[in-house]
């Protein structure tokens, strides 16, 4: 009897580890492929001849990409976005988190109301892009910086974040003459780090990854952020092999080159700030 | 009263009313930005349906185009398009509740069985990460993997013996690559709030279920399922009622016009007959359609379990 119940549970381990190693070989295998291709020589890529090890490891495919005038203005142009975007999102976010967490104000209802409503209901495309057309902004940043200034999940959750502030050390504010805005930035945001930390983190992947809104919005390729030129590289022929100085130029090394270019700094800052993205999730799970 | 005059100064504004917003200035002065943008990026596109009621000309302007009542809503359903578009949005995400839904949760039930620590927390790291990739990459990396010329999925069919096959010129494959590279996108990530949940079941509950002699299967399907049942019934409720939100992003940077049969839906025809094809007013009333369906299923997804059990979303 004990025999069996341990031969059970072992087997039940061994089934678990296998799954989650699946898994990881998943996920990780098309990232680990397409690296390995960029750093290989091109002719062993044309050839087909390399998988996930890398033949003939050489970065003339990496000085070329970042040679490319197109991807340096359009990385320059996202890294502006990420920024501006990250900066002006977090503080119009916290400012009105802070104001609909007070249930006394005037209108409270009506404007937790009218933000929520867009949660489930949209003008859509059209009339989203002929608004824009008419606040003349097409063909300029602010059709970047503006549309997706506030997420409505980010704002509720940072919402309910400032729910659980103590009142009395707003009270005591209050009791040493500051105002509303005064309580916010000098005794709110101090202690509030690790939420804004988390909702910056957000704003900013999804700024970094934006395409719909410059795709739709964009004409000049000065604005284009890095996203739209990566999906011209990726979306350029399959079979062309166009020669580039000395090396053979295979489009599959150019593609995953850009690739890597353009995750890298996701990649490499991630498994560090990992946990405030977490945290974001489950402030978000208090409520729902 | 010094505390009162403090806020209502001797001589201002008489109404109640006024006088909470003076109190509240600085509050409403703080929620002012925000509401600007709602009401510009939000509110004004609402504000911009009605041109699906109106012929819109561009160089007459908003409003002086005619109202023509329902005619773009009833030419829609008349282009031979229409019903494989709405079968289309709806398939696509109807297959993807069912494929995309359960995954995090056998995934977090999973990961919730592993008790050393740096193994649990190394695979979460791995698969939580394709979540942040963006969608030009991952569309980029899914077309180009199974590219015919030299992509590694058809030199696996090959070196098999097998034919090659090019998934991007036959319809019949578009699903499946449209959920499994969701699938391999949101599993990880979605897992998160499952195993939130899970970290807050009672550990005495599994302690008593193995004094009673139930094995892990039995454990899981008596105690952490249920437990689990909360959650699941608030996220399902949301994906059932963003069931024809398919985005149009990913379709859009996936599809091509060899397999429109199952690889257009409504947003993408929207954008060529609305943004490429200048057709604002009946582009808009698809957009619409769209959006007030989409709230209809909404609204009964949480009437149905609101009626069933406790969860609801308001």
């Amino acid at each position: 009897m004990a025999v069996q119940v341990r031969s059970r549970i072992s087997a039940f381990t061994v089934l678990k580890v296998l799954f989650l190693l699946a898994a990881v070989v998943a996920t990780l295998y098309p990232l680990l492929y397409m690296l390995s291709i960029s750093i290989s020589d091109t002719t062993q890529v044309l050839l087909g001849k390399v998988g996930l090890i890398p033949k003939g490891v050489n970065l003339s495919m990496y000085r070329f990409v970042l040679r490319d005038q197109r991807i340096f203005t359009s990385y320059r142009n996202t890294i502006f976005y990420v920024l501006v975007g990250t900066a002006l999102s977090l503080v119009v976010t916290a400012a009105a988190a802070f104001s609909l967490s007070k249930r006394r104000v005037v209108f409270h209802r009506f404007f937790t109301i009218l933000v929520v409503v867009t949660m489930f209901f949209g003008g859509g495309m059209i009339p989203t892009y002929l608004t824009i057309r008419g606040l003349g902004m097409i063909d300029t940043i602010w059709a970047v910086l503006l549309p997706s200034a506030v997420s409505t999940y980010n704002l509720l959750v940072m919402r309910t974040f400032f729910d659980g502030f103590p009142k009395e050390i707003e009270e005591s504010g209050q009791l040493d003459g500051l105002n509303d805005v005064g309580i916010l930035t000098r005794l709110v945001l101090p202690s509030s780090q690790a939420v804004l930390a988390s909702i910056g983190l957000f704003y900013a992947v999804s700024r970094w990854n934006a395409y719909f809104d410059p795709f739709l919005y964009l004409n000049t390729p000065d604005l284009f952020p890095l996203q739209i030129i990566l999906r011209d590289i990726l979306q350029a022929g399959q079979t062309n092999v166009v020669g580039g100085g000395d090396t053979l130029m295979v489009e599959e090394s150019l593609r995953y080159t850009a690739v890597i270019v353009s995750i890298l700094p996701i990649i490499v800052v991630y498994p560090f700030l990992q946990k405030y993205f977490v945290k974001g999730v489950m402030l978000g799970a208090v409520k729902g | 009263m010094t505390a009162a005059s403090a806020h209502g100064v001797p001589g201002g504004p008489a109404h109640p009313l006024l006088r909470r917003i003076r109190k509240d200035r600085y509050l409403l002065l703080l929620l002012l930005p925000c509401v600007a943008f709602y009401v510009l990026f939000r509110y004004l596109p609402i504000w911009g349906i009605l041109i699906s009621f109106k012929d819109y000309k561009p160089f007459v302007g908003f409003s002086g185009s005619p109202w023509v009542g329902l005619k773009h809503y009833r030419n829609f359903f008349s282009v031979p398009e229409a019903w494989p578009l709405v079968r289309n949005t709806f398939l696509l995400g109807l297959y993807s509740i069912l494929w995309s839904f359960p995954t995090p949760i056998l995934f977090a039930l999973v990961l919730n069985e592993v008790r050393d620590v740096r193994f649990k927390k190394t695979v979460q790291t791995i698969t939580y990460m394709p979540h942040f990739l963006s969608m030009v990459i991952v569309t980029g990396m899914v077309i180009s993997f199974l590219s015919p010329v030299r992509g590694p999925l058809n030199g696996l069919l090959k070196s098999l013996g097998r034919p090659e096959i090019n998934f991007f010129a036959d319809p019949k494959y578009f699903r499946t690559i449209y959920i499994a590279s969701g699938v391999w996108q949101d599993t990880g990530w979605g897992a998160i709030i499952y195993l939130a949940a899970l970290s807050g079941i009672n550990p005495e509950l599994y302690e008593s279920a193995v004094i009673d002699g139930a094995n892990k299967m039995r454990q899981i399907v008596s105690i952490t399922l249920p437990m689990l049942i909360p959650t699941i019934t608030m996220l399902l409720l949301l994906r059932v009622g963003n069931v024809l939100d398919v985005g149009f992003e990913k379709v859009y940077l996936l599809q091509n016009p060899v397999i429109y049969e199952t690889a257009d839906v409504l947003s993408t025809y929207v954008y060529r007959q609305g943004i490429r094809g200048a057709q604002y007013s009946f582009a808009s009333a698809i957009g619409t359609f769209n959006s007030v369906v989409s709230l209809v299923i909404l609204l009964l997804a949480n009437f149905a379990s609101r009626r069933l059990g406790e969860t609801s979303l308001w």
